[in-house]
């Protein structure tokens, strides 16, 4: 059992650390040009006004794929060991948690201001 | 990027073998992350506790505006700039989201000359990522100087909810102090390079120690994470 499991670890032959990594300059120029790209729709998104579901979804497609164009290769996380991509990408994941909440408690306090100081709309 | 991924393939394996991977890194012995470096295994860490603390600024940011009943101002009008006749909307942060992803590109291939020991390229591209950040920062001042004249204030503005104001100079004061110190570490190690410390084994002045050229790398992921953070705060705090 402990042999198949070190197998996968041991078969890499030089150590990251000490290697680096050799990506080919064209794929940081090719990730550059859709980060442009992604960054010029996100901005058209607000010069033609989209408003409702539509600016929303748009917005965050555009973030999500920029921001992961970002960690997975300009940082390198797309060839780091899954030990490391879990300890770091999934503890972010508990934010959406705290989203929820505030989301919830954020209306909560609009309801009262309405009810309260009648000045809501 | 083929040869890359043709190794992560083999090192790797089957899925069940990769999750055993996982489970076999965390109950070794002495270290869990294998073939990554302290150095990098910490700036990783670093930037997860950043992490929570720009989620913390984003999510206050949310929370005070949906519970406010009062408008929220339009930041397309508010950060629209008067040119060539007309008000064009957002166009400041239009540029400074290129200047910083374009820093971000040069980083990217500074750490790729680095591996590679191209001293003089390497050092080039730092500096012009460093050059591009300040760019950024000196933007960001502009923008802050237009704003506090118009009369935007951490307590109250001309158009609407005063919380405007406070999560606005709180969330992007806290980003371009992330820039300025990232532009001060770029023209630290950018310097390191040029001189050849990581080939004479110089020894750093605060560690004492010598460095290697994974500093540039390290470096890298810093100043990655900064654009990072300004995609969330573009998409949030300006487009929303």
């Amino acid at each position: 059992m402990a042999h198949a499991i070190d197998h996968p670890i041991s078969a890499e032959p030089i150590p990251a650390a000490e290697q680096g990594q050799h990506h080919p300059i064209k794929l940081y120029l090719v990730v550059w040009g859709w980060l442009f790209v992604l960054s010029t729709f996100s901005y058209l998104v607000d010069f033609f006004q989209f408003q409702g579901y539509l600016r929303w979804g748009l917005i965050l497609l555009f973030m999500v794929l920029k921001a992961g164009l970002i960690v997975a290769i300009f940082m390198h996380m797309a060839w780091e060991r899954l030990a490391l991509i879990y300890a770091i990408l999934l503890p972010p994941a508990v934010v959406l948690v705290f989203l929820g909440i505030m989301i919830f408690e954020a209306n909560h306090t609009l309801l009262t201001r309405g009810i309260f100081f009648g000045s809501g709309q | 990027m083929h040869q890359s991924v043709l190794n992560k393939a083999t090192v790797t394996g089957p899925r069940r073998a990769r999750w055993q991977s996982i489970a076999a890194d965390f109950g070794s012995d002495q270290r869990a992350f294998k073939q990554v470096s302290w150095g990098k295994a910490m700036m990783w860490i670093f930037l997860l506790s950043d992490t929570f603390i720009f989620s913390c600024f984003l999510l206050s940011y949310m929370t005070v505006r949906i519970s406010t009943t009062v408008p929220w101002p339009n930041p397309s009008e508010v950060f629209a700039l008067h040119l060539f006749g007309k008000d064009v909307p957002l166009i400041l942060i239009a540029i400074m989201t290129f200047v910083l992803i374009t820093s971000s590109g040069t980083m990217a291939m500074a750490v790729n000359f680095g591996y590679r020991h191209d001293r003089r390229k390497t050092a080039i591209l730092m500096l012009v990522t460093a050059l591009l950040g300040a760019t950024f920062v000196g933007m960001q001042a502009f923008e802050w100087t237009k704003l506090i004249t118009e009369g935007v204030r951490p307590w109250e503005n001309p158009w609407g909810a005063p919380q405007f104001g406070s999560t606005f100079f709180m969330i992007t004061g806290f980003h371009g102090t992330h820039v300025t110190f990232g532009v001060i570490f770029l023209l630290i190690v950018a310097r390191k390079v040029w001189r050849g410390d990581f080939e004479t084994g110089r020894r750093g002045f605060f560690t004492s120690r010598s460095g290697r050229y994974e500093i540039v790398e390290i470096m890298g992921l810093y100043w990655h994470f900064v654009d990072l953070v300004w995609v969330f705060i573009f998409a949030l705090f300006y487009l929303w």
